[in-house]
């Protein structure tokens, strides 16, 4: 089975602040790797490590067997960042224009043809928002955009998806829809890595989990890590219950 | 956002919307389709001058004089069949194109403050041109001098932006006022021998505009247009989302650079008819407008250029006829439009930052 994403000794740090320490962990194709730890644990950073926004320290990092110096396939990873981060509510961008960035990657300089479009009215229809696609997107409610981002990645052809806290401030009812998109993409082969801070969701629904804080404190299938002591040895003492109902 | 009454209005007011959008497609289309024959027609005007003293080429030019003496009979003016008064209307005509072009992009990047910064670069320039050429007597272009500064400076905010990791930090405004004082000194070193008109190139001057100022606007219009035209994708792309646009291994630092590089040479264009003081102004005002009405990105850029052409032509129009600098009549037109924008959008006023 191929590897999507291979960290090896990875170590990062903020000026002298140490915020991923020797992590080494490996993302195999379709995985769905719930990614979790405390509020500052460096859960973000070894995602942007990961995704190449951010260069290590030391260790190396591989995305699909090449070296992350040398990725340029950016076309096979979405990205769907964290909702504060966005600037979906002040520029005036219509759903439409936000999916069809996905393209971008395949025409570079050349237009859009009928084809790309095709292509982006499917990943529309496969998130759900296609009689949404001309309104702005500052109009959409959070869970909606947040669908537009991964349609985006659809459009994409992306092969691993990457979410950080997707669903902070969307109502459960949106949550349980968004994450059973998710859920369907997976089964469809997609590989995801997801932040989340609600541990059940993640528990739920990830087939595997990397529990973080600064060190690796646990990487495996969701039923050892639930059956292990590595959420109170990354949390301390206040872990919160686990839900696990597969 | 998520609020149910406002989604539910939202949604029927967009459900009006879909009858009447295509009409205003097709109006801003036209609109649009305008701007370009009329930026057409003034680039052949600026070329025509350029070659009268040509033999066999001064008909074209032999025709524009004749017309602009008709267009001052059926007014009743004396302004257009002075030819500076044409080459300073070109001028502004392009700069009320580029400068919301590349307004749109620098606004929603919030990269407003470096318009303003390299603004002063290109003043900067200016000073250094005069000094140069007084001393010198090579006569160099001010204007080729103020645009070499203004790249250089925009390399500089560049550098500035990669190492402080913001577009409107302190290192850019200290570079602002930087380089309005070292501009300062060399203007007052070089006044006794230069006795430059100072004045016109801070607050815009309708006949500072040269022949060669007016040929290098129609060079600078025509690279910038195609510049976008081509990297459009990219710089949309960026300027929505930079982490994604990173992830998907667009080269984020060359595009930036290219962005900033464009305004500095927007600027220079613009800083002949607008002013030093001024320029950001129709880098920002067009596209605060047109953002506050527009759906799209796309919609956004065809308006803000609208916007930015009758921003000029009602400047020009109100400059003449009341005598007052074009750099200020222009961007108390363009400021009414946004005031009308606010008012016909009905939205909130669109929060934009200039950081």
């Amino acid at each position: 089975m191929t590897i999507v994403a291979q960290l090896e000794n990875v170590t990062f740090a903020y000026r002298d602040q140490l915020a991923v320490e020797d992590v080494t962990l490996s993302v195999k194709e379709g995985d769905f790797l719930g990614l979790i730890g405390p509020n500052g644990s460096g859960k973000t950073t070894l995602l942007h490590l990961m995704l190449g926004l951010l260069t290590p320290n030391r260790g190396s990092i591989k995305l699909f067997g090449q070296s992350i110096a040398s990725f340029d396939e950016g076309e096979r990873i979405g990205y769907v960042p964290q909702q504060a981060t966005d600037k979906g509510t002040t520029m005036p961008v219509t759903v439409r224009e936000v999916v069809t960035m996905g393209r971008f990657a395949h025409t570079e300089h050349a237009r859009v043809t009928s084809e790309d479009r095709g292509i982006v009215n499917d990943a529309l229809e496969t998130v759900g928002i296609r009689a949404l696609a001309g309104r702005q997107l500052s109009q959409l409610s959070g869970g909606q955009r947040q669908r537009a981002y991964i349609a985006r990645a659809l459009a994409s052809d992306a092969e691993l998806l990457a979410l950080d806290e997707p669903t902070v401030g969307v109502d459960a009812e949106s949550r349980d829809m968004f994450y059973d998109l998710l859920d369907n993409l997976n089964a469809d082969g997609m590989t995801i890595i997801l932040i989340e801070h609600d541990i059940g969701v993640v528990t739920d629904r990830a087939n595997r989990i990397a529990c973080i804080n600064t060190n690796l404190y646990h990487h495996s299938d969701t039923e050892s890590f639930v059956e292990s002591d590595a959420l109170a040895e990354a949390y301390g003492s206040t872990g919160r219950i686990v839900h696990h109902d597969h | 956002m998520t609020n149910d009454t406002t989604e539910s209005t939202e949604y029927s007011r967009s459900r009006q919307l879909t009858g009447g959008r295509s009409l205003r497609r097709t109006g801003e289309l036209i609109g649009i389709g305008v701007v370009a024959l009329l930026s057409i027609v003034m680039i052949l005007f600026v070329v025509s001058y350029r070659l009268q003293a040509y033999p066999g080429t001064g008909v074209l030019y032999e025709t524009f004089v004749l017309f602009g003496q008709l267009l001052d009979q059926i007014l009743g003016t004396n302004v257009f069949k002075h030819p500076f008064m044409w080459l300073s209307l070109a001028t502004a005509l392009l700069v009320g194109i580029v400068a919301p072009l590349v307004g749109s992009f620098l606004v929603h990047r919030e990269m407003a403050l470096i318009g303003e910064t390299l603004a002063h670069t290109a003043f900067a320039g200016v000073a250094i041109g005069f000094l140069f050429d007084t001393t010198t007597g090579w006569g160099t272009s001010v204007m080729l001098s103020a645009l070499v500064v203004a790249i250089l400076g925009a390399l500089a905010v560049q550098w500035l932006a990669e190492r402080t990791n913001a577009y409107g930090d302190v290192p850019i405004a200290i570079m602002l006022t930087g380089s309005f004082a070292v501009a300062t000194l060399i203007i007052s070193y070089g006044r006794g021998f230069t006795g430059i008109n100072i004045e016109g190139y801070l607050f815009g001057n309708l006949s500072i505009v040269t022949p060669e100022g007016a040929q290098l606007m129609v060079l600078l219009t025509i690279v910038v247009v195609a510049v976008v035209a081509y990297t459009y994708k990219q710089l949309l792309f960026i300027t929505f989302d930079e982490q994604a646009a990173r992830v998907a291994q667009l080269n984020v630092t060359r595009y930036n650079g290219l962005l900033i590089v464009m305004t500095a040479i927007v600027v220079v264009g613009a800083m002949q008819i607008l002013g030093v003081i001024l320029v950001a102004g129709m880098l920002v005002i067009p596209v605060a407008a047109a953002s506050q009405v527009a759906n799209s990105f796309r919609e956004t850029l065809y308006l803000s250029i609208l916007f930015g052409q009758v921003s000029v032509v009602g400047g020009f129009a109100l400059s003449i006829y009341g005598s007052f600098p074009s750099g200020g009549s222009i961007v108390v037109v363009s400021i009414i439009i946004y005031l009308l924008a606010i008012a016909a959008s009905g939205r909130a006023v669109t929060s934009l930052s200039t950081h």
